[in-house]
């Protein structure tokens, strides 16, 4: 258990560091997902799945779908595939 | 009328022209009228004139000299980026930088080491508070997952709080983000879902089989949050990611058949002012000479614990509207 534990914390950290340091922010923004995904197990060996519960639901899922969405909105990620595909169908 | 007068650009009207539409004439022009006017009328007459000849060799001569002091101008920029001074200021720079953050760092590493221990029996945060919690929690409270008994019923003023930040987010990115449908005449109106994958056959699949899954696990910790880990928090959250992810396979149209605008204001309103009046119950009921009447049941039956199980409901209905909320509004800017 010990060396689990140690294993998830240095995954943390390796994720904390690479996603603020990661040149792409749609591969920033699936490091913080998976952030958020180790600190719920982390929560839960800790014994509090009231904040799992939330972490997984909010940390993993919501906030990184408004992250993807914000994304979208800037035009960071390029969508030129759905543009001409639309395009087909109306014409 | 005076835009004929060939002393446009210098005549009063001119100026007041050039004000209004906020178009400056450009500086070699100017400068070549200079010259003109300098070398007397009517040198524009004839171009075989011998004193053309001159007057370009002048305007060639300016033109040098502008051009030679623009590139002095570019010089001294690079210089100051690349010269000596400014190397040094820059490298100096950088190691102050760092040097200021590993102090701070330091002095923050050096606080954390005066905190007490983690986990240690006789640490201050085990206090009487918290042995109350724990002890008489289940009978004061009724519920048998203590989390939610303290967050609902001991602390139930800031729960409160949070709930209303929750709405006054909402509201915000509303004010900000929000489209009538008279402000957008265009196609990007009706293009709501229009650069989404349309229809992607995976995702649809994957969320008829996930989405009543996740709803029906959202309602379980809604409704079990003072028997079970969750509560009003956690259910909603699961439960507005649930609707995200039916609203991001079949889009909005399906959607706004269950859940448009006016579901979502009344749900929301009618939620926030229940779960007010619920904890405003318990805040004047019970004591000086007050009877609290609900009774609280028996621990760990579906129906106990008196007006948790409710205020639970409201908080899971309001947190579940806010997560739709802020997506659809990112989204497409409407409810």
């Amino acid at each position: 258990m010990m060396i689990f534990v140690a294993l998830l914390l240095g995954f943390l950290i390796i994720c904390a560091i690479t996603a603020c340091l990661h040149k792409s922010l749609l591969a920033s923004i699936v490091i913080f997902m998976a952030y958020s995904s180790i600190i719920c197990i982390i929560w839960i060996i800790l014994e509090s799945p009231d904040l799992a519960i939330t972490e997984a639901a909010v940390g993993a899922g919501v906030n990184s779908v408004l992250f993807f969405v914000t994304l979208k909105k800037i035009n960071s990620i390029s969508d030129k595939g759905d543009r001409q595909e639309v395009a087909d169908e109306q014409n | 009328m005076s835009r004929i007068n060939e002393n446009f650009d210098s005549s009063v009207w001119g100026k007041i022209d050039r004000f209004v539409n906020g178009t400056e004439p450009e500086t070699k022009e100017t400068a070549n009228e200079e010259i003109v006017r300098s070398r007397g009328k009517a040198s524009f007459v004839g171009i075989e004139d011998t004193e053309n000849l001159e007057f370009h060799d002048e305007l060639a001569l300016r033109q040098k000299e502008e051009d030679e002091k623009a590139i002095a101008k570019l010089r001294e920029a690079e210089n100051r980026s690349t010269g000596r001074f400014y190397k040094l200021w820059n490298r100096a720079y950088n190691v102050l930088a760092v040097l200021a953050a590993l102090v701070i760092m330091a002095l923050l590493v050096a606080t954390v080491s005066y905190m007490p221990r983690f986990g240690e029996a006789d640490n201050p945060v085990n206090n009487e508070v918290a042995a109350r919690y724990i002890e008489h929690g289940m009978q004061e409270t009724g519920t048998v997952n203590v989390v939610t008994g303290m967050i609902l019923n001991y602390r139930g003023f800031d729960t409160m709080g949070e709930t209303h930040v929750l709405f006054i987010a909402a509201t915000t990115v509303m004010i900000l983000l929000f489209i009538t449908k008279k402000s957008v005449l265009g196609k990007e109106y009706k293009q709501d879902r229009a650069f989404e994958p349309k229809n992607d056959a995976i995702l649809q699949k994957v969320a008829t089989f996930l989405v009543p899954v996740i709803a029906v696990f959202g309602i379980y910790v809604v409704l079990n949050g003072h028997l079970s880990p969750g509560g009003g928090f956690s259910g909603g959250a699961i439960m507005g990611a649930g609707l995200i992810l039916y609203v991001s396979a079949f889009g909005f149209k399906k959607t706004e058949k269950f859940f448009n605008e006016h579901i979502y204001v009344v749900a929301k309103v009618s939620a926030l002012c229940c779960y007010v009046c619920c904890l405003s119950y318990y805040f004047y009921m019970g004591a000086n000479g007050f009877d609290n009447h609900i009774p609280l049941g028996t621990p760990g039956a579906i129906i106990s614990s008196g007006l948790i199980l409710f205020i639970d409901i409201f908080v899971g209905t309001e947190v579940a509207c806010t997560m739709y909320a802020f997506y659809a509004l990112f989204r497409r800017g409407e409810i």
